[in-house]
């Protein structure tokens, strides 16, 4: 722990540090800049023909656009937008997936946990017991790590007696909630979900709620992305409202919500 | 100081339990890969470990496939080719199967990094992961199934009377160094690849012309003597005779050899690693 400590000390002696608070997630005038061609070409043949004939356009596509916000720590914070927003994107930054083209990303409590997709990272071939150790190491845990969390997740998807059979013979249910159990068998500091999971049956995505819940209660800062607004309102206490790639209104989630549903119709 | 450089990567941007991110201090990116990479060491074990047994698993011949398949090419090329040199070489089988068998796994290998980054691309837009570890799995994987094929080699070799000599001690050597040629020119492939799938096509053509331009089925001599030199161009060939010296000649590479494909090998690696670590971090955008 010392250790540690003289180290950062002496970190903090060379290099300027992002100042020690409590946010959890801080974006200070962060852009984010696609490059397209105009046409998506995904043969290199053909690129190099157009190349020739100087018909490849790049489009600079600007996802986001100077974006500040700071999540604080224990906060559930919910982000809005239409399709295309650029709601995952900013996601994906403070994932680390993507860097910002501009703009300074920090986030204290990396790293962070996402909610993947329904089987990604799986494999169909292999059982689900081997499946579970692929993915928790894909979301980088230790093969150790999983050792010791094992029982709690087959427990936790209520899938003990078929751990053993190939993940091919499972129905799309039961493989959404091996998933969303190897996902959330670590207490995460800092949680990401890309819209609302909708996981198996009723009661099991009341288990999935009852676990986020839990995870809020001690402090986790859960970060959600969704273009459902009475999602976000039922367990956001601030939004953010994106809107082609800028910050539309950003606060208390009542009022964000509000103003977006009136822009946005209804919604 | 290695040790400090390492604490130091990991509070500053890259791990650990109280661990921050900021988007603006990242270490550079050659060593960031390669740091995030060995954090990342057991989901590389899981990623060879689950594509070994998924090879195995679905045919009902298991693990005698892999023993199998070179086999059936080097019969098939041996009633072919072996009347064709007659004189020119003796025991033709295991001078095929030598050369055949350090072909393939350099062949599979970069397909595969190519393939294997592709079925990853839904995992790397939503999660970070070091991209590199599709690319060193199949290697990892590569290696593992070379290594089980040594057995049906030295079976051929014993059984035709090449002898085997301890000089098949050398074998790691010019496998290890085909790794790394192999990783390197795979990550290269990779970056292209994963923009552009049909580089892996256009690929299988430049291997099947690279394949007959080795002297992989027919000895060097039978090139016409002026163009022989052109075989130090070929870093294939030179892997090659490292890795047939010791099984089919019994006897230690020739160094000068083993000089120009270690040489070959950390070139490819470096320029590789580089260029793929540099641009790894736009992957997830242009997927």
């Amino acid at each position: 722990m010392e250790a540690v400590s003289r180290v950062e000390l002496e970190i903090a002696d060379t290099l300027p540090r992002a100042a020690p608070e409590a946010d959890a997630v801080r974006m200070k005038g962060v852009s984010f800049r696609y490059r397209r061609q105009n046409e998506r070409l995904t043969s290199l043949k053909e690129y190099a023909i157009r190349r020739l004939q100087g018909r490849v356009r790049v489009r600079e596509v600007w996802a986001l656009r100077n974006i500040d916000l700071s999540v604080r720590r224990g906060e559930v914070f919910g982000i809005i937008g239409r399709n295309g927003a650029g709601k995952s994107t900013l996601l994906r930054l403070v994932a680390g997936v993507l860097r910002p083209t501009s703009g300074r990303v920090v986030v204290h409590g990396w790293p962070v946990s996402p909610l993947l997709e329904i089987g990604a990272g799986f494999h169909h071939d292999l059982t689900g017991r081997e499946n579970v150790y692929l993915n928790a190491t894909l979301l980088g845990h230790s093969k150790h790590e999983v050792d010791a969390q094992y029982e709690s997740i087959v427990d936790f998807a209520e899938l003990a007696d078929v751990m053993d059979e190939p993940l091919r013979t499972y129905s799309s249910g039961m493989t959404a909630r091996l998933g969303f159990s190897v996902a959330t068998a670590w207490e995460p500091n800092v949680l990401l979900v890309d819209e609302v999971l909708a996981v198996g049956d009723q009661a099991f995505q009341k288990k999935c709620e009852a676990r986020i819940e839990a995870f809020r209660r001690r402090r986790a800062t859960v970060l959600l992305v969704s273009h459902q607004w009475s999602q976000v309102l039922a367990i956001s206490s601030r939004v953010a409202w994106i809107d082609e790639g800028r910050i539309r209104a950003i606060g208390d989630a009542q009022e964000v919500v509000t103003q977006y549903a009136e822009a946005a119709g209804g919604g | 100081m290695l040790f400090e450089r390492v604490l130091r990567l990991d509070s500053l941007a890259l791990g650990g339990d109280a661990g921050v991110y900021d988007s603006s201090r990242l270490p550079p990116a050659f060593l960031r890969e390669l740091y995030e990479l060995v954090r990342y060491r057991d989901l590389l074990i899981q990623l060879i470990s689950r594509d070994v047994r998924t090879r195995y698993k679905r045919s009902v011949l298991g693990v005698a496939w892999t023993m199998l398949n070179p086999l059936l090419m080097m019969a098939v090329l041996t009633l072919v080719f072996s009347q064709l040199f007659r004189g020119d070489i003796r025991h033709y089988a295991v001078y095929l199967l030598s050369a055949q068998l350090i072909w393939t796994f350099f062949a599979q290998t970069t397909t595969q990094a190519m393939s294997h980054l592709a079925w990853g691309g839904p995992l790397i837009t939503k999660i970070y992961l070091p991209r590199s570890v599709f690319a060193v799995s199949q290697v990892g994987t590569g290696l593992v199934n070379l290594v089980l094929a040594l057995v049906p080699l030295f079976l051929i070799a014993l059984l035709s009377g090449a002898s085997l000599t301890w000089a098949v001690l050398w074998l790691p050597v010019p496998m290890l160094l085909t790794a790394c040629f192999a990783l390197g020119v795979g990550l290269l492939l990779s970056t292209v690849a994963i923009s552009f799938p049909d580089v892996i096509d256009m690929y299988q053509v430049l291997l099947t012309a690279w394949y007959f331009l080795t002297p992989i089925i027919y000895p060097i001599s039978a090139l016409p003597e002026s163009a022989r030199w052109l075989m130090n161009l070929n870093p294939a060939y030179h892997f090659v005779e490292a890795f047939r010296a010791p099984v089919y000649g019994g006897a230690a590479p020739d160094p000068g050899g083993l000089l120009v494909a270690a040489i070959a090998a950390v070139l490819a690696l470096a320029a590789g690693w580089f260029v793929f670590a540099s641009v790894a971090d736009e992957i997830p955008g242009r997927i």
